[in-house]
């Protein structure tokens, strides 16, 4: 589904990947951990297109097709969804509006009607009361005055309107309470978890992967996969540290 | 005469703001489009204003208005037509008045525009909210100069100022200028300004979630002049002023 080769990639010059190879097949959900300024959050935002992060070695195809040749919003309508580490507060923009802007561009990328008013909510009061998010919620600003945790439950919600094929979650699990986590960890075992789907889990701890178990664990270390292996490989960095692993790799 | 007809509004700080009676002599229609507007006593009256001219270089329309005891008058403007574009109003607020004033300003290209306010607190516990928004491109420079009057017998006066200009190109200007002159000591004015650029962090967020940037843009956009006019209370008169000032920006963006 995914599968990126030897990709090398910096931001105002300086490298951060430096031929990360790594592929994901439909169906299936990888883990990447890694300590902080391995390049997790990068590879994120590389995959998502975002402004500043180059590309200069490597590729990238979904499905066949080159990811880094298509922009931002193109990727999205590709089926691609990036939770944001850092979901950004839109003032004066509320959820419902964003959230029906965003399927209903998707949708006419696809060829498909756009979703009426009544529909949508519809659809949206599904989704946040799957993710025990207050439907009011969805009236509100993007993200604006929301508390860490619910803005981390906002992008699953997202994710659940939206209905992605791909979905790189970035630290999608920090800033949540333990009650959270689960509700989080469940909310993408139900959207995701499908034999035509697959996730790209970027995570510092094993406790989301107690809900989202993961068919591969990579240990990302200064800017390359250094070791590959099951779920088992989390329960070991969790024991020993990413240290001892980077080192032996 | 094309000499004199240059620019009124000059970039540097002593000649930001046109002075019409300058160029009365020899542009005497320029300050012809003038309008007084009385709100009796306990009376409430809104208008909505949008700066129209058939002439392309310059469309300017002044109000004198008079508040009375306990009134209410509510303004809301767009200033986007012609080079040079200027909404002028002078209000005199009675014992207890309000004023509410939320205008855009909405320019491109080599357009000048300004909304000058001049505001006189002139008898006790009158209070006043103005509101302005600007989104400039291209050469354009959009200034709102707000002067506030506040008499010696105006106690209690409670005056506010806000003022956002969100700039598309780095070559367009946005001026803001709080003019306070106050001579009661019981009162309360305040007045704030930012010039800012799209937050990019938020065009990649919904880019990430399929919106095209042309609608990205819009969607903040309008959400940010939209609080130019929050305080409209007529639903109907409200979407047609947002309807039209949306307009506006999709032409200019």
């Amino acid at each position: 589904m995914l599968k990126i080769d030897n990709l090398h990639a910096e931001i105002g010059g300086t490298p951060i990947l430096k031929g990360l190879s790594l592929e994901i097949g439909a169906g299936e959900i990888h883990a990447v951990m890694g300590p902080n300024g391995a390049g997790k959050s990068t590879l994120a935002y590389v995959l998502g297109g975002r402004d500043g992060y180059e590309v200069t070695q490597g590729s990238v195809t979904y499905n066949g097709i080159d990811l880094l040749d298509m922009a931002p919003h193109e990727r999205a309508a590709a089926g691609l969804f990036l939770g944001f580490q850092y979901p950004v507060e839109i003032p004066g923009v509320s959820n419902v509006q964003f959230l029906r802007s965003a399927l209903n561009a998707q949708r006419k990328v696809r060829g498909e009607e756009p979703l009426s008013g009544a529909e949508f909510l519809k659809l949206a009061r599904e989704q946040a009361s799957a993710l025990k998010m207050d439907a009011e919620m969805l009236k509100r600003a993007v993200n604006v005055g929301f508390s860490g945790g619910e803005k981390k439950r906002n992008e699953m919600v997202q994710m659940g309107i939206i209905d992605p094929t791909f979905a790189i979650l970035d630290e999608t699990d920090s800033g949540l309470d333990i009650d959270a986590l689960r509700t989080v960890g469940q909310g993408i075992n139900t959207i995701m978890r499908k034999p035509d789907k697959a996730v790209l889990l970027i995570t510092h701890y094993q406790r989301l992967l107690d809900v989202v178990k993961p068919d591969f664990v990579h240990v990302l270390a200064g800017g390359r996969i250094v070791k590959t292996g099951g779920a088992e490989l989390a329960l070991v960095l969790e024991e020993q540290g990413y240290e001892a692993i980077a080192e032996a790799a | 005469m094309t000499e004199i007809l240059s620019p009124p509004t000059h970039r540097d700080e002593a000649w930001r703001y046109a002075d019409l009676d300058a160029l009365a002599p020899v542009w005497p229609d320029i300050a012809g489009q003038r309008e007084d507007i009385v709100v009796a006593a306990g009376e409430t009256a809104s208008r909505q204003l949008i700066l129209e001219s058939s002439d392309p270089n310059v469309a300017v329309k002044t109000l004198s208005v008079r508040i009375e005891k306990d009134a209410r008058f509510a303004l809301h403007c767009l200033a986007n037509a012609a080079d040079y574009g200027r909404i002028a109003v002078e209000v005199t607020l009675g014992e207890g008045a309000h004023f509410e004033l939320g205008g855009a300003i909405l320019g491109t290209a080599s357009q000048t525009l300004e909304i000058v306010t001049d505001v006189r607190h002139a008898e006790p516990g009158g209070t006043s909210n103005q509101t302005v928004r600007s989104v400039l491109g291209g050469k354009a420079t959009g200034s709102y100069l707000g002067k506030v009057a506040v008499a010696r017998d105006a106690q209690k006066t409670d005056a506010s100022q806000s003022v956002k200009a969100m700039l598309l190109d780095r070559t367009a200007t946005a001026n803001a200028k709080p003019e306070l002159e106050i001579f009661a000591d019981d009162v309360k004015c305040a007045h704030g300004a930012t010039v800012g650029e799209l937050d990019k962090a938020a065009l990649f967020y919904m880019a990430s979630r399929g919106i095209t940037p042309a609608e990205a843009r819009a969607l903040m956009l309008q959400a940010f002049i939209a609080d130019a006019f929050v305080s409209l209370d007529d639903d109907a008169a409200r979407e047609a002023i947002e309807a039209k000032a949306l307009a506006i920006l999709e032409a200019i963006t």
